[in-house]
């Protein structure tokens, strides 16, 4: 019996987005339970489920598995998306490392202090044309292939073309200087998987605006 | 060509302390090239073996691993030290990365103002206390379990152990209410080659005094980093 893996987690991307995208370019059936109020978090902590009393939580295959990196690293693995030997994983690695800073703070720049909003925001630009798109682009113009690693598919793939979409959102142009991108941009978008994902309806969550924040501010008491 | 790691860093413990840990519980020799100035840390980028221009990086097996994570995952797998199927990995992963959070807020301390000092030592204690130390007491808790997964030396040991004694000296006495870690701590401590590099001599790195974070302060260029920060975890360009 085949039980599809359960999310939960709020309505929003936060740290369950890379969950969301790797399930669906995988082609893994998942669903999700939203938390909506604080009461559901409480319950859920109640519940004894999450190791830490956090979510990101994910169960799958009878694990109840939390930790952003431990959740995406079982299911690149589960779904052979984590290279074909240590040293693929070691270069997928470094790579998703990398694209999970620049999404952390991208994550995070909703909460920054009023008055620092186009502070933070050129920061994040300058860092994904200075410091972390070059080497993917890097990656894709030295060995010619399609894909950042080992010429297939993986996680490293996946978490890539979330980021571009991502700073995209926040500057439409960003990838301007970077053709190997925009190739990998158009190429990943066609995948048949991934053009599911992106269609209205489908379980990827919108950008998160005021509302989102305050939501979450509430489910999870933070501010 | 002696084939050792060597890893580059400042000459203190920040995100390369683990890699240290990790590479002498495994029993690796390593070496070390820790850059003393400024100058020495740009050079290290402008040669351009550091990926996101950023340390700690290993140089391994014909690679310049970058990435803290990265890092330990190559050394924890080329040494067997994480576990023997995905499901122990998983648990492995839960487990180190849950500590890793704290580890962060731990270690960017000595960096905090002096006026934020003290609130910020009361948080590493509270969460140490409610959220972190009680998972690793309980995964212990069963007769005969002498490491956290598998029942074998796991990179998830190797870092608690590290954990402990970090937190310890936030907080000494901080184990009194876990008596399963206290004995964890004193069994894994007493492995031969954790023990070694208790001993001092070793290539462990003391904690950061004040001539420390200011000598990292010059070296990183950390006041001129910009954060992002929320609820005390500060996500610092560095």
């Amino acid at each position: 019996m085949a039980v599809k893996p359960m999310l939960h987690y709020f309505n929003g991307r936060g740290r369950m987005e890379s969950v969301r995208w790797l399930l669906a370019a995988a082609g893994v059936e998942f669903e999700e339970k939203i938390l909506k109020s604080a009461e559901d978090f409480e319950n859920l902590v109640k519940g004894g489920n999450l190791m830490y009393q956090q979510v990101p939580m994910v169960e799958i295959d009878g694990l109840n598995l939390v930790q952003t990196r431990a959740i995406l690293k079982y299911i690149a693995a589960k779904y052979n998306l984590y290279g074909k030997d240590l040293k693929e994983k070691a270069l997928i690695d470094m790579y998703v490392e990398g694209m999970r800073d620049l999404n952390e703070m991208i994550m995070y720049y909703p909460l920054c202090y009023p008055g620092e909003e186009e502070k933070n925001l050129n920061f994040i630009l300058e860092r994904a044309t200075e410091r972390f798109f070059p080497v993917y682009e890097k990656a894709l113009k030295s060995h010619g292939k399609n894909y950042l690693v080992g010429n297939q598919m993986s996680w490293a793939d996946i978490q890539l073309f979330e980021a571009i979409l991502m700073v995209e959102e926040l500057k439409s142009d960003i990838l301007s200087a970077f053709p190997k991108l925009q190739e990998f941009k158009a190429r990943m978008s066609k995948l048949p998987s991934i053009q599911k994902f992106l269609q209205p309806g489908s379980q990827r969550k919108a950008k998160m605006d005021g509302k989102n924040l305050a939501e979450a501010k509430k489910i999870f008491k933070f501010d | 060509m002696s084939g050792k790691p060597i890893l580059h860093y400042f000459n203190g413990r920040g995100r390369m302390e683990s890699v240290r840990w990790l590479l002498a519980a495994a029993g690796v020799e390593f070496e070390e090239r820790n850059f003393e100035t400024a100058e020495q840390r740009e050079n290290l980028i402008k040669s351009g073996k550091l990926m996101y221009q950023q340390v700690p990086m290993v140089e391994i097996d014909g690679m310049y691993l970058v990435q803290t994570r990265a890092i330990l995952r190559y050394i924890a797998s080329k040494y067997n030290l994480y576990g023997k199927d995905l499901k122990e990995q998983a648990l492995i992963d839960m487990y180190v990365e849950g500590m890793r959070d704290l580890y962060d807020i731990i270690m960017l301390q000595p960096l905090c103002l002096p006026q934020d000092r003290k609130e910020t030592l009361r948080v590493i204690a509270e969460r140490a206390n409610q959220r972190f130390l009680p998972v690793y007491e309980k995964a212990l808790k069963d007769p005969g379990k002498n490491y956290l997964v598998g029942n074998q030396l796991s990179w998830a040991d190797i870092l608690l152990l590290e954990f402990i004694l970090m937190v310890e000296e936030c907080k000494p006495g901080i184990l009194s209410a876990f008596p399963k870690l206290q004995e964890f701590k004193a069994r894994i401590s007493k492995l031969p080659r954790i023990q070694k590099f208790l001993q001092p001599g070793s290539q462990r790195k003391p904690p950061m005094d004040d001539q420390a974070v200011e000598e990292a302060t010059k070296i990183f260029n950390l006041e001129k980093g910009l954060y992002v920060k929320h609820k005390g975890v500060i996500l610092a360009d560095f």
